[in-house]
């Protein structure tokens, strides 16, 4: 793809000025419409020609999705509120830094200044295969280009794999299910409330999708309600540039201490499935145990029970695994 | 401007740098054509066809009022160069990865190639060409570093730069040097020029914090 292709072909913008009007305009336009939040994901999609959508409806004109409030349980993130919004809020700063620091790793100033959280959120894989408009299976084709035995796989995946092997680009996916957050869906007549985890979904689930979003579907709200406010918690996201780049691993944990023993804990990793992973027995694992140096190993083992490398991205095992181990030594 | 025109302009003896950009609108007209034809797509052949209705804009750069017709499908930056002659917004990686083509919207930094003109709406958009002071012809504090510094090699990212500084610097006049880099992290200088680049930084949080 050394051709530059600078203009965007045509399409038809649509820019409503509510969330009613945006699900009338998803819901008309059906599989023909492309969301723009902040276009950070959307415009190399139109300018490499990979995806070519006929109605693109912008939705930074609409107010009432900008913005975070107290919702008495909690706060309320509106899906249009910019990064840098996120990161610069008292009170996700004050009870939620967790959120703040994965935000905080979100790519440039930039991108976080325009980039919001509802789209960091539903942002497409990376897998340059698939993003260069090979036909792979999540394009609609019938062959995994990154597991070919020539690929070059060293940022794909090592869990969770079913014919595609991409990983979930997000740094907030894995702090939002580690704060147990739910996404509020909207389509024109019906709202649905997402655990964080089960917002994003396997190949093995929808192999063309990364959440649960449907043409029609549009992300309105993350809610991250009280319950993880103001634990401990710890943030690390390892890439292959200081300054800016994807998650190559992240870990993402919030912890509450009974005394000397974890009284309660979430963990989350990303960049190691084609979707955020949730260390459901990990968590069982260490609740109860004080964070010592042999549970921490512990930890770091149970999580990466069962990968399965590729063949250039086997360090991800290690890289994994210290990581969590690193989550568990902090609370010590 | 054909070249009858261009000789009376040259006797008029314009500065270069205003001969050099009536030779770009030339340009951009011819090219434009070039973009807007290319890849076996004719897209505006059928003027009808979906989506290439132009809509006059009010667009406020720089603090005036500029009317122009916008692409629905047009970024911010193809309008600044191509459509209002302010070139100063430079293209790199037309992906958001490089940052030469940062402006200002309401004083905050953003990458001009990777949002649609028509999403700005009655946002303050601050080019590089709009730094100087335009009654006393005074440098901003960010150029003032740039030549105090000599911060840049070829200087092809420096409008980038310089407009993310200013950005910076609106939000935290005394940043420490890490702060800086912190705040310059999405924009790339290809001459390596990162330390004098930095130095410019400190120097002009200097000087903003003298005015």
């Amino acid at each position: 793809m050394a051709i530059i292709r600078d203009m965007i072909p045509a399409f038809d913008l649509f820019q409503p000025a509510s969330v009613e009007d945006a699900l009338a305009l998803l819901a008309e336009h059906g599989e023909d419409a492309w969301v723009l939040a902040g276009g950070l994901d959307t415009f190399d999609w139109l300018k490499d020609r990979i995806k070519r959508p006929k109605a693109v409806v912008d939705l930074s004109g609409v107010e009432e999705l900008t913005g975070i409030r107290d919702t008495g349980a909690g706060i309320e993130i509106g899906a249009m509120t910019p990064l840098s919004r996120v990161v610069g809020d008292p009170r996700v700063r004050a009870d939620f830094a967790l959120l703040r620091e994965a935000a905080e790793h979100v790519a440039t100033p930039q991108i976080r200044n325009q980039g919001t959280l509802g789209g960091n959120l539903s942002q497409d894989t990376r897998c340059w295969y698939y993003r260069s408009g090979w036909p792979c299976y999540r394009a609609g084709g019938n062959t995994c280009y990154a597991s070919a035995p020539k690929a070059m796989n060293r940022e794909h995946c090592i869990l969770g794999r079913s014919r595609c092997v991409a990983v979930s680009p997000s740094d907030t996916a894995p702090a939002l299910i580690a704060l147990g957050a739910r996404m509020v869906v909207r389509r024109a007549g019906s709202e649905s409330i997402h655990e964080a985890q089960d917002f994003f979904i396997g190949p093995a689930t929808d192999i063309q999708r990364m959440t649960v979003l449907r043409a029609g579907d549009l992300l309105t709200a993350v809610r991250i309600p009280e319950d993880w406010a103001g634990a401990r918690h710890y943030y690390e996201k390892v890439r292959d540039r200081g300054s800016w780049d994807f998650a190559l691993v992240s870990v993402a944990a919030a912890f509450r201490m009974d005394g000397d023993t974890i009284g309660d804990a979430r963990i989350a990793v990303n960049g190691v499935a084609p979707f955020p992973v949730r260390l459901d027995s990990v968590e069982r694992m260490v609740v109860g145990h004080a964070p010592d140096e042999a549970l921490a190993t512990e930890a770091g083992e149970l999580a990466v029970a069962g990968a399965r490398p590729l063949r250039h991205n086997d360090y991800k095992v290690p890289l994994m695994r210290n990581l969590v181990r690193r989550a568990i030594r902090s609370v010590a | 401007m054909d070249e009858v025109d261009i000789t009376r302009a040259l006797e008029r003896s314009v500065s270069r740098r205003t001969f050099i950009k009536g030779v770009i609108a030339v340009g951009a007209t011819a090219s434009s054509v070039g973009y807007l034809f290319r890849g076996g797509t004719p897209l505006l052949a059928m003027p009808a066809a979906q989506g290439t209705a132009e809509r006059l804009l009010t667009l406020t750069v720089n603090g005036q009022l500029r009317r122009v017709d916008v692409l629905p499908h047009e970024t911010l930056a193809m309008t600044l160069r191509y459509k209002l002659g302010l070139t100063g917004t430079k293209l790199g990686c037309d992906r958001a990865e490089c940052g030469a083509c940062t402006v200002l919207l309401d004083g905050v930094p953003h990458y001009g190639c990777s949002i649609l003109t028509h999403q700005i709406r009655g946002r303050a958009i601050t080019t590089i060409e709009g730094l100087q002071n335009p009654d006393t012809g005074a440098l901003h504090p960010v150029q003032q570093a740039v030549l105090d510094e000599g911060g840049f090699q070829c200087a092809f990212c420096a409008p980038g730069f310089c407009m993310t500084m200013v950005g910076m610097l609106e939000e935290n006049p005394d940043p420490t040097r890490e702060e800086a880099a912190h705040a310059l992290s999405g924009n790339l200088c290809r001459c390596g020029d990162y330390h004098k680049i930095l130095n410019t930084a400190m120097r002009a949080a200097q000087l903003v914090r003298r005015v």
